[in-house]
C-alpha cells in the first residue's frame, strides 16, 4: 500500500491520499494521471490495468485501487 | 424534421397526447414508432444506414454475451477438474473469441460510417495527389448524402458494444428495445452520445403523466428555444457575413468573428442540448447532461470535461485509453523512460495515445483538413499548457495569485479566447485561409471598428445588438446562479405570479425576438451536420 501511495504523491504532493475517496468525482486525478498510474503500478507491482477496469469506483481511492491491484495478483 | 420547425412542434403535441394516454407497458413502443417516423422524415433511404448498426450491434453483443454465458457455464462446471493454467487458458480462449466478434462488428459499423462519411474528402485528396503529379486523370466525386445523425448513433451503438464486451453491461434480449436506445428522436440528431447504463435506465419504464415533471422539461425546451432562436439565429447572420467576404473582413473583425462565433456555437449546440434533453424529461426520461457552463473553465483541459461531455469521455473511455495502456504502448513507455529520462519519457507515451485522440476528434466533426488541424491544434494547445506546467508552478509560488478573483476571470478570459482562436478553423473550412486571417489580426490595424458603428454593417441592426447584449446578460447571470443549484427549481418556489411573468416572458421573448423571417432562414443546428 505504502508503495502504491508514493506513485500517487508523486503526482500531486499536495493530496491526503491516504484519506481522500472522491478522486475522480472531485476531479482530483485526471486522464492523464489515471495512464501515469497505471504504467508505474504495471512496472512496480507487474500486474496490467486494462482499459475495461478504468471506472471511477476503482480510481475514487487508495485503498480501491490497491484492492483492484490484488485482486488483478490474484486473478486466475 | 429540424426541432425549429412547425412540423416538429406538432409532432410533439402529438406525442404527448398519445404517450400519456396509453397503458405505460406500451410508452416505449410508441417512442420507437415516432423515432422512427423523425427518422423517416429526413428521407426515406436515410433509415437503412440506423436499421443496419442498430441491426449489427444487436446481433453482436448477443453474441459476445452467449460466449460469456458458455464460458461461465462451463467454468461451474469443471472448475474444480482444471488446472490454474488450464483455466487462464480457457478464460483467454473465450476472451479471444468474444474480441473476434467485437472487431468484425466495429470494423462494419466504423466502415459504413467511413464509406458515407469519407469516400469523398479520400477521392479530392486523392485528386490533389494526382494534379501534383501531373496525372491527367480526375475521379469524380461520389453523390451521396450524409444520413442524419450518423456520427451520432454509431458512436452511441458502438460504446453499448465495447460496454457488453467488457462485461460492465448485460447484452438487451429484445431487439426493438435496443433499437429505440439507438433511435431514441430527442438525441438522434446531434447527441448527446448517450450510455446505456444511463439511458437504459428510464427508456423504456413506465411514465404516468406528472404535471410538474412535464413542465418542468418544456421548460427547459422554451429556454433551449430561446438560445437559439433569439440568440445563436441572429448572432448566425453577423457571423456569415464576416466569414463569406473574409477578403473584406480582416483584422479586428476576425476578432469579433471570433467573439461572435463564440456565442452563436454555444447558444446553438447547448439549446438544442437544452430541447434534447427538456423533450426527454417531458417523456420521463432521464438524458445525462453535456454541458457544464464550458465558458466558466479556467483551461483548456478543463473546457473540455466541461463541453459536449458525452463525446469528451467517449473519446477519453474508448479511444484514449486502450491505447495509452495497451501493451505496446506500455513497453514504449518504458523504452521511452529509460532512453529520454523519467520525465519526458513518462509523458512521451500520454502525448501520443491523446494526438490520436485529437486526430479521431477533429476527423469524427468533419471529412476536411480544417477539422483536423482544429483537432490537432487542440492537442498542441493541451500539451504546451502540459509542458508549461513547471514554469505555472514557478510563476504561482513568485506571485500569490491563485485563488484571487481578477486571476481567475483573466484565465476564464484566456481560455475563451484560445478557443475562439482555435474555432477559426471551423469559421473559414481552409486551413491556409485560417492562418491568413488569424495573421491580420497582428498586422491590420482597424481597431476602430469596434466604435466606429462599421459592425452595424454585418447585417444586424443596432436593436439586434441591444438583443443579442441582453440574451448574453440573461445567459451569463442564469449560468452564475447555476453553479449554486438548478434556476428552475428556484424559479419553481416563487409565487405564482412571478413565474407565470418569468416563463411567459420567456415565451413572448422567443415568439418576438426569434430570428425568423427574411433574412433569416430556418437554420440547422450546427452541431446537426456531424
Amino acid at each position: 500500500m505504502e508503495e502504491l501511495l508514493d506513485i500517487l504523491r508523486s503526482l500531486h504532493p499536495e493530496v491526503d491520499f491516504a484519506r481522500r475517496e472522491d478522486l475522480i468525482d472531485s476531479k482530483i486525478l485526471d486522464s492523464f494521471d489515471i495512464v501515469s498510474i497505471i504504467s508505474e503500478v504495471e512496472e512496480r507491482f507487474g500486474v496490467v490495468i486494462t482499459a475495461e477496469k478504468i471506472l471511477p469506483e476503482n480510481f475514487n481511492s487508495a485503498g480501491a485501487l490497491y484492492a483492484l491491484i490484488q485482486a488483478l495478483e490474484d486473478e486466475d | 424534421m429540424l426541432f425549429t420547425s412547425y412540423e416538429f412542434i406538432g409532432f410533439l403535441l402529438l406525442l404527448f397526447l398519445l404517450y400519456y394516454l396509453l397503458p405505460g407497458r406500451h410508452q416505449w413502443k410508441l417512442l420507437l414508432g415516432a423515432s422512427w417516423l423523425f427518422y423517416l422524415s429526413a428521407g426515406p433511404g436515410m433509415i437503412l444506414y440506423l436499421l443496419a448498426v442498430t441491426a449489427a450491434v444487436y446481433l453482436a453483443a448477443r453474441r459476445i454475451g452467449a460466449i460469456g454465458a458458455a464460458h461461465s457455464a462451463y467454468m461451474a462446471q469443471h472448475r474444480a477438474e482444471l488446472s490454474r493454467e488450464e483455466r487462464r487458458a480457457l478464460k483467454d480462449a473465450a476472451k479471444k473469441r468474444q474480441r473476434r466478434v467485437l472487431l468484425a462488428a466495429l470494423l462494419l459499423d466504423l466502415g459504413i460510417l467511413a464509406v458515407v462519411k469519407y469516400t469523398n474528402f479520400a477521392i479530392s485528396n486523392l485528386n490533389s495527389l494526382l494534379h501534383l503529379f501531373r496525372g491527367k486523370g480526375q475521379l469524380s466525386l461520389w453523390n451521396i448524402a450524409l444520413p442524419m445523425g450518423i456520427s451520432f448513433y454509431t458512436f452511441q451503438a458502438l460504446s453499448y458494444l465495447i460496454d457488453v464486451y467488457r462485461g460492465v453491461v448485460e447484452p438487451e434480449r429484445d431487439f426493438f428495445r435496443f433499437a429505440l436506445f439507438t433511435s431514441f428522436f430527442p438525441q438522434l440528431v446531434q447527441g448527446p452520445i448517450s450510455r446505456y447504463k444511463d439511458l437504459s435506465e428510464t427508456l423504456w419504464g413506465e411514465h404516468p403523466f406528472h404535471g410538474p415533471t412535464v413542465a418542468r422539461g418544456l421548460q427547459r425546451v422554451l429556454w433551449g428555444y430561446f438560445k437559439k432562436l433569439v440568440i445563436a439565429d441572429r448572432m448566425l447572420v453577423a457571423v456569415n457575413a464576416l466569414i463569406r467576404n473574409s477578403g473584406q473582413y480582416t483584422g479586428a473583425y476576425v476578432f469579433a468573428g471570433m467573439l461572435f462565433y463564440a456565442l452563436e456555437l454555444y447558444a446553438d449546440f447547448t439549446g438544442g442540448i437544452d430541447v434534447t434533453i427538456g423533450v426527454a424529461e417531458a417523456l420521463g426520461i432521464r438524458v445525462r447532461e453535456n454541458f457544464l457552463r464550458p465558458y466558466f473553465s479556467k483551461s483548456i483541459k478543463e473546457y473540455w470535461r466541461r463541453w459536449h461531455i458525452s463525446m469528451g469521455t467517449w473519446f477519453t473511455d474508448y479511444v484514449f485509453y486502450p491505447v495509452s495502456v495497451c501493451k505496446p504502448m506500455l513497453r514504449l513507455n518504458k523504452f521511452a523512460r529509460a532512453h529520454l529520462g523519467e520525465k519526458l519519457g513518462k509523458r512521451l507515451p500520454v502525448y501520443l495515445s491523446s494526438f490520436a485522440v485529437w486526430l479521431a476528434t477533429g476527423i469524427w466533426h468533419g471529412a476536411s483538413w480544417n477539422f483536423v488541424a482544429w483537432g490537432l491544434g487542440n492537442w498542441a494547445v493541451i500539451m504546451l499548457s502540459q509542458e508549461l506546467e513547471p514554469l505555472y508552478g514557478r510563476f504561482h509560488r513568485r506571485f500569490q495569485v491563485a485563488g484571487k478573483s481578477w486571476f481567475k476571470l483573466f484565465q476564464v478570459v484566456r481560455t475563451v479566447l484560445l478557443m475562439s482562436a482555435l474555432r477559426l478553423f471551423d469559421c473559414y473550412r481552409d486551413v491556409p485561409l485560417t492562418f491568413r486571417m488569424f495573421g491580420s489580426l497582428f498586422t491590420v490595424r482597424n481597431w476602430a471598428v469596434f466604435f466606429d458603428g462599421s459592425l452595424l454593417n454585418l447585417g444586424l441592426a443596432p436593436m439586434d445588438f441591444t438583443i443579442l447584449g441582453l440574451g448574453l446578460l440573461l445567459l451569463t447571470g442564469v449560468s452564475l446562479l447555476q453553479r449554486k443549484g438548478s434556476v428552475r427549481d428556484r424559479i419553481a418556489v416563487l409565487p405564482y405570479p412571478l413565474r407565470f411573468v418569468l416563463w411567459f416572458g420567456l415565451f413572448l421573448a422567443v415568439l418576438l425576438m426569434g430570428a425568423y423571417g427574411i433574412g433569416y432562414d430556418e437554420s440547422q443546428f450546427i452541431y446537426n451536420q456531424f
